[in-house]
């Protein structure tokens, strides 16, 4: 990052390692994206092209855990060096997570486009969205290390978690209305825990980027919103007075 | 100089210190400078050893750790156009006062060499040299005795026990730096200073004298210079990072080479330039 | 050579025919320098052979000379005509003359007054020495016969040696032909026989060169050897020592060095003059003693030891004088214990060299009176002496042909120690070479 090492070779490979994380991070985030449009649009075709490319993902994958071994064995990285080989092998980790969890919405989305459309499926896209904003401005602050860029996307995973705890909230509510809306609404269920989920591992790449450039685990404990832990849903008909637990 | 390591990390840092227990100062150094001749060699040099513990100096060539720790025995003496300034306390006693004696000071404060240097002499020799000098023991029977302990010590009793007759150079470079410090061992110093102790020796020989650093940690306080990042990093408690006369930085090891604070440090021991 | 740099690298074809003939100047180059160097050798050790030779061509018949063994009768006419047998007549009588009656009595037809004479000068002037030995053993042989061998007169030594000519004509050499023929009729008898020359090594310096000896220039030199070394050794040591591992390094220890080496280049003559100035005149030490030559000598070679002291100093690694003072040696205990036994072997060898050098050194102890002529082996460090160089000298100087083989014996023997000196230094530099 500051200036070269006398040993050019090792720079250059630090920078590739560097340009595998980030083009692993991108194919992750066009997995997460086309897995959820997969879901929005009913396209059992993108879905299988998504389930079909979670292969390249854990390939990279290998890569990266390869040459990560290979710095480690050879430079015996030091200070920055040794933070940010470390940094690669976890970030490569949590990608990974990632891709698997685009997988599992776009294996969700096909038996889903054979099933009736459900109302709350429109609310999916949205958290998708804010989901793949979250993965990107993580992914990018990690090419550029801007800390103050991957902390301001963790702090936005607390959006991700008011829009899960909601959809969660919709979700129960329907498949109490109708339990023929069982079947998709629990599928869209696993997805919105996917993409949550998804939100999690963006947050771990933000602290590892903290740490990378300053050399301390973040301490601060984040402030979770995910409240779906604790939400109780009584049935519309059992309900006995409004709003309380909105 | 009541001073505690802890309150002195959090003096350069202002950051919480660091998991190392708060140890007694051993050494002091306050504001030393050092010239030779015209050149500023050390440039108010700031910096306390803890006791028991294995304090590195690291840094480029010439960045004068080697300087510093000639200075801590006075084998700056020893150059005629060498001048030390400032405070260097040994146990709280100025040791460039002139009431202390520098052949005393050398008996407390011991030294092993860049290159193994036994003297020309039996390995028995060796290591009665430096006890016969200092009266400490006269009889033959004492003397065979710190000759055993000092070898066990060193962990070289059991390859040399046979041939202790025999000259100390005809012993291999691994063994004669093992020989080295037994015999500074022999007069029971305080502290041992070690110039770069493993620079003409093979990984194996140093990891013998690595091993045998971290023994001697128990009994005594180590300060060593070395040129090799890694090995500061395996045996050391505390490092001290020197640049251009300099003292950079000093921290717990496992800081300095996971999470060096000033740029020049990180430059140095990631191998960029600085 | 063109077109050596082609598109910023550096071209070259180690395969043409070019650069193998570039290959070959070289190598041939290279031959002819180890030439020069085998001749350069070849004519040093030729030139060393041509003196060696020579010397001992000359030389080697020095150390036998040729004996006549006559019985003769002790006259008491001749020796005691009082046959009084006291102690100063017999140590007086003339047995010179009892030598040469017993030559008269081998000739008897020779009867001329001249030819008597021509006769007895065949016979050495210190012949009768051993005749005399004999009767003041044992007075009670008088009037008996008795046999013994007496040196014959150098130039009839040199004449069976083959170095004096026969000549014939009157006067015309120094042995006439009626002596080669007596010394033919001699040797018919058998009484002429060559012997080992012990007293070129027992005898003391002589005008007669059958009897002049190198007894007293060898202890002259060994007295005067003994005093340079006692003054030479520790004051050459001590201040190398001072020099190399006390004194600071600055304008004046930087003067004294330079005036050291500069010392060392003093031609001989001058510390001669210094001694005949200080110590003969000034001080009043007596003259032509091996005292005075010793300090001399001293003086000369101080320099040549302390260089020699220093450079072996330098050569002690620094990495010893550091352990040592790190595990708190005072500076004394650092160069007593440390450094001093391993520079000895140097220092010992420089003091060898300086020696042989003084050994072989003859200008200025010409200055301080050695040159005199000394009748007795010198005592003690007072007496008047010579050295073996300035015994050469005095004999090269020598008209008689005897002493031409002398001068060369002399030198061999004078050589013999220098080697002998050498293989010392050799010797103790090989044994304690480098330990380290």
């Amino acid at each position: 990052m500051s200036n070269e090492h006398i040993v050019r070779s090792y720079s250059l490979e630090l920078e590739r390692l560097r340009t595998l994380v980030s083009q692993m991070g991108g194919l992750a985030e066009a997995q997460v994206e086309a897995a959820v449009s997969a879901v929005f649009r009913r396209d059992v075709e993108q879905a299988n092209q998504v389930i079909g490319a979670d292969q390249r993902v854990d390939g990279y994958e290998r890569e990266i855990d390869a040459e990560a071994i290979r710095l480690l064995a050879l430079r015996q990285p030091m200070g920055l060096d040794l933070r940010e080989i470390i940094a690669a092998l976890k970030i490569a980790t949590d990608i990974e997570r990632i891709g698997d969890y685009a997988a599992n919405i776009a294996k969700r989305s096909i038996p889903l486009s054979q099933l009736p459309p459900v109302r709350p499926a429109q609310s999916v896209p949205r958290m998708g969205r804010l989901v793949q904003q979250i993965v990107k401005e993580v992914l990018d602050s990690y090419t550029a290390w801007d800390v103050t860029k991957a902390i301001a996307a963790r702090a936005r995973d607390n959006e991700l978690d008011d829009l899960y705890t909601s959809l969660f909230r919709e979700l129960l509510t329907h498949m109490m209305e109708d339990p023929r809306n069982i079947t998709p609404c629990t599928h869209l269920l696993f997805i919105a825990k996917n993409l949550e989920r998804i939100g999690d591992h963006a947050t771990n790449i933000a602290e590892t980027i903290h740490y990378v450039v300053v050399g301390t685990p973040i301490t601060d404990a984040r402030p979770k919103n995910d409240d779906s832990n604790f939400a109780v849903v009584t049935p519309p008909s059992e309900q006995p007075a409004s709003g309380d637990n909105k | 100089m009541s001073v505690q390591l802890r309150s002195q990390i959090n003096e350069a840092s202002g950051r919480a210190p660091a998991r190392s227990a708060t140890v007694p100062v051993k050494i002091a150094a306050e504001n030393v400078n050092v010239y030779y001749g015209p050149k500023h060699a050390l440039k108010a040099i700031n910096l306390m050893i803890g006791e028991k513990q294995v304090t590195a100096l690291i840094g480029p060539s010439g960045c004068g750790k080697s300087t510093f720790l000639r200075c801590l025995n006075r084998m700056n003496d020893t150059i005629g156009i060498c001048r030390v300034e400032g405070l260097i306390t040994l146990d709280r006693e100025n040791i460039y006062d002139k009431s202390i004696d520098v052949v005393q000071l050398r008996a407390r404060v011991g030294m092993v060499f860049q290159k193994p240097n036994p003297f020309p002499k039996s390995i028995f020799d060796n290591i009665v040299y430096g006890p016969r000098i200092h009266g400490l023991a006269t009889t033959r029977d004492e003397l065979d005795e710190i000759v055993q302990i000092s070898l066990e010590r060193a962990g070289l009793w059991s390859e040399v026990k046979d041939r202790l007759r025999e000259p100390g150079t005809g012993l291999s470079g691994g063994q004669q730096q093992r020989l080295c410090i037994a015999r500074a061992i022999a007069v029971s110093p305080e502290v041992i200073l070690m110039d770069e102790p493993c620079s003409a020796l093979d990984p194996i020989a140093t990891a013998h004298i690595e091993e045998l650093i971290d023994e001697l940690r128990e009994n005594y306080t180590i300060v060593i210079v070395t040129h090799n990042m890694q090995q500061a990093a395996r045996v050391s408690q505390r490092t001290a990072f020197f640049h251009l006369g300099e003292m950079v930085e000093i921290g717990d090891t496992e800081e300095i080479f996971t999470n060096p604070r000033d740029e020049r440090t990180q430059g140095y021991i990631t191998g960029r330039y600085g | 050579m063109t077109n050596v740099i082609a598109n910023g690298r550096i071209v070259a074809d180690y395969r043409s025919a070019n650069y193998t003939k570039q290959l070959k100047a070289r190598y041939q180059a290279e031959r002819r320098f180890m030439y020069y160097g085998i001749a350069a050798i070849a004519v040093a050790l030729s030139m060393l052979a041509i003196l060696v030779g020579s010397v001992v061509l000359k030389g080697y018949t020095a150390f036998y000379d040729t004996e006549i063994t006559m019985t003769v009768m002790l006259d008491p006419q001749l020796i005691d005509p009082a046959g009084t047998r006291d102690s100063w007549t017999l140590r007086s009588a003339d047995y010179q003359a009892v030598m040469r009656a017993g030559l008269y009595e081998r000739f008897p037809t020779v009867t001329g007054r001249d030819e008597r004479r021509q006769l007895a000068a065949m016979l050495s002037p210190v012949s009768a020495e051993d005749l005399q030995h004999i009767v003041l053993a044992n007075p009670s042989l008088i009037g008996t016969k008795v046999t013994v061998s007496a040196p014959i007169a150098s130039d009839i030594d040199q004449y069976i040696k083959g170095n004096i000519p026969h000549t014939t004509g009157e006067g015309g050499g120094r042995v006439s032909e009626q002596q080669g023929k007596w010394l033919e009729a001699l040797s018919q008898d058998g009484v002429v026989h060559r012997a080992f020359n012990w007293r070129l090594f027992a005898n003391v310096d002589s005008q007669q060169p059958e009897s002049a000896g190198i007894l007293g220039a060898v202890v002259g030199s060994l007295l005067t050897m003994m005093v340079t070394l006692c003054m030479s050794v520790p004051i050459g040591t001590a201040a190398a020592v001072y020099l190399e591992e006390f004194a600071p390094k600055n304008r004046w220890t930087d003067l004294i060095e330079v005036n050291i080496n500069n010392l060392a280049a003093v031609p001989s003559i001058v510390f001669g003059l210094l001694g005949l100035a200080v110590f003969l005149n000034f001080l009043g030490l007596p003259r032509s003693a091996p005292l005075v030559g010793g300090i001399v000598l001293a003086l000369m070679t101080l320099p040549i030891i302390i260089i020699a002291a220093r450079s072996a100093l330098k050569a002690v690694p620094p990495s010893i004088r550091e352990a040592a003072l790190g595990i708190g040696a005072s500076p004394l205990q650092v160069v007593t214990h440390h450094v001093l036994p391993l520079a000895a072997p140097g220092i010992m060898t420089g003091t060898i060299i300086g020696m042989a050098h003084a050994l072989g050194e003859t200008a200025p102890l010409l200055m301080i009176g050695m040159v005199a002529f000394v009748g007795d082996v010198p005592g003690g460090v007072t007496d008047p002496a010579s050295v073996l160089p300035v015994q050469i000298y005095k004999w090269a100087a020598q008209p008689e042909r005897g002493f031409v083989e002398r001068t060369s014996a002399a030198i061999m023997i004078l050589l013999a120690f220098l080697v002998f000196m050498n293989a010392i230094a050799i010797y103790f530099r090989k044994k304690f070479e480098r330990r380290w």
